[in-house]
C-alpha cells in the first residue's frame, strides 16, 4: 500500500515536471494558433505549382514549403485571406487557386457542367416523348377478355 | 445506320480534344507577369557579394533574365546554349542563382562556362517567389523599360531561341 502511494506521488511529481518543461517552451500560443489556422486554411485552397495536383498543404515540394512560409509571414502581419491570395495570384496566376474565379476565360469551366446537365435533360425528355409515341395501345379482343375474367374468377374462388 | 452517326460524331469530337490535349504541356502555366514591370530587387552578386545587382541597372537595354541553380538537371541542358548565345553577343544574359550555395554555383560556372554578364544570388528564393518561379530553369525577356515581354518555362532550346526569344529580342531592341 505504501509503495503504491510512493509510486503515485512519484508519477504525479514527474507529470508536473513535464508540465513545467512544456511551460518553458510555450510560445505566445493565442496569436500563433490563429495564424496557423489561417495558414492551414489558405494552403488547402492553393495549388503547389511543382506537383500540380496537390495543394500547398499536401505538398512536400520545397517551393510549397517556401510559399507556406511566405503565407505565414503575411498572416503574422495580419493580412486578410483575400489579400494573401491576391498576392500569390499576381505572381503565379489564377492557376494557383484551386477554386478558379468566374471570368470570361473560366466561364466554360464553371457553366459547362450545367450546360451539359440541361442538354442531357432535354435529350432525355425528347427520347422519352418519342418512346411514348412508339408504344401503341393494343386493345384486347373479346376472346382474351373472357379468358382473363375466367382466370380472375378462379383466383377469387381459390 | 443513322443511329450510329451521332455517337460516332461525339466520339470523334472527344478524340480531337484529347489529341490536342496530348500536345499541351500542363507545366506551362501562363505567367500573369508578362506585360508587367519586372519586380524590383537588389541581390548580392555571385562574383562579389559586396556588390548588388538590381534590374534598374539594366534600364534602357533589352536583356534576358535566366533563373538557374547548380542542383537543377534541366539547367545542364540549356547551359551550353546560353554560353553560345552570350558569345554571339546579341543580348546580355543576367543570371539568378536560385536557392543554391555559392561554392557549388561557382564550380558550375567554372566547369560549364559563364554565359552571364552578372549573376545575382537568391539564396532563400524570395525574389524567385516575386517572379513566380516554380520550376527552374526559367527565362524572362525584359524590354528597355523593364517590362517582362516573355517568360520561358523550362530550358531554353535552340528551337525556342530561334522561334520566340531572338525574334522578340530583335523587335524590342528596334523599339
Amino acid at each position: 500500500m505504501k509503495s503504491r502511494l510512493t509510486f503515485s506521488l512519484l508519477a504525479l511529481f514527474l507529470l508536473m515536471q513535464s508540465f513545467s518543461v512544456c511551460a518553458q517552451d510555450a510560445r505566445p500560443m493565442e496569436k500563433d494558433a490563429v495564424v496557423e489556422v489561417q495558414v492551414q486554411r489558405l494552403s488547402e485552397q492553393l495549388r503547389c505549382l511543382v506537383c500540380q495536383n496537390q495543394t500547398l498543404a499536401d505538398s512536400h515540394a520545397e517551393l510549397a514549403q517556401d510559399l507556406k512560409q511566405e503565407i505565414r509571414e503575411m498572416a503574422t502581419k495580419g493580412m486578410e485571406d483575400q489579400a494573401i491570395i491576391d498576392y500569390l495570384v499576381v505572381r503565379y496566376g489564377d492557376f494557383v487557386r484551386y477554386r478558379p474565379p468566374l471570368k470570361s476565360t473560366t466561364a466554360l469551366l464553371w457553366l459547362g457542367p450545367f450546360a451539359l446537365l440541361i442538354a442531357g435533360g432535354f435529350g432525355l425528355l425528347i427520347t422519352l416523348r418519342k418512346r411514348e409515341k412508339q408504344v401503341v395501345d393494343a386493345p384486347l379482343n373479346e376472346d382474351e377478355v373472357q379468358k382473363i375474367s375466367a382466370l380472375l374468377k378462379m383466383d377469387k374462388e381459390a | 445506320m443513322k443511329r450510329f452517326i451521332l455517337p460516332l460524331v461525339l466520339f470523334l469530337v472527344m478524340v480531337a480534344f484529347l489529341f490536342v490535349g496530348l500536345n499541351l504541356d500542363p507545366r506551362e502555366v501562363p505567367s500573369p507577369l508578362v506585360g508587367k514591370p519586372a519586380p524590383l530587387f537588389s541581390l548580392p552578386r555571385l562574383d562579389n557579394p559586396e556588390q548588388v545587382f538590381s534590374p534598374k541597372d539594366m534600364l534602357g537595354k533589352v536583356w534576358l533574365f535566366n533563373v538557374w541553380a547548380s542542383w537543377c538537371g534541366a539547367c545542364r541542358d540549356e547551359h551550353p546554349i546560353l554560353v553560345e548565345l552570350s558569345k554571339a553577343g546579341i543580348v546580355p544574359v543576367i543570371g539568378m542563382d536560385y536557392k543554391d550555395t555559392r561554392v557549388e554555383a561557382q564550380q558550375w560556372l567554372a566547369q560549364g562556362g559563364n554565359p552571364y554578364v552578372i549573376t545575382a544570388v537568391d539564396a532563400d528564393g524570395r525574389v524567385g517567389i516575386n517572379y513566380g518561379v516554380y520550376g527552374v530553369p526559367e527565362t524572362y525577356v525584359i524590354d528597355k523599360k523593364g517590362i517582362i515581354a516573355y517568360k520561358q518555362i523550362g530550358p531554353v532550346t535552340y528551337e525556342s531561341l530561334r522561334e520566340k526569344i531572338l525574334p522578340l529580342v530583335k523587335r524590342l531592341q528596334a523599339q
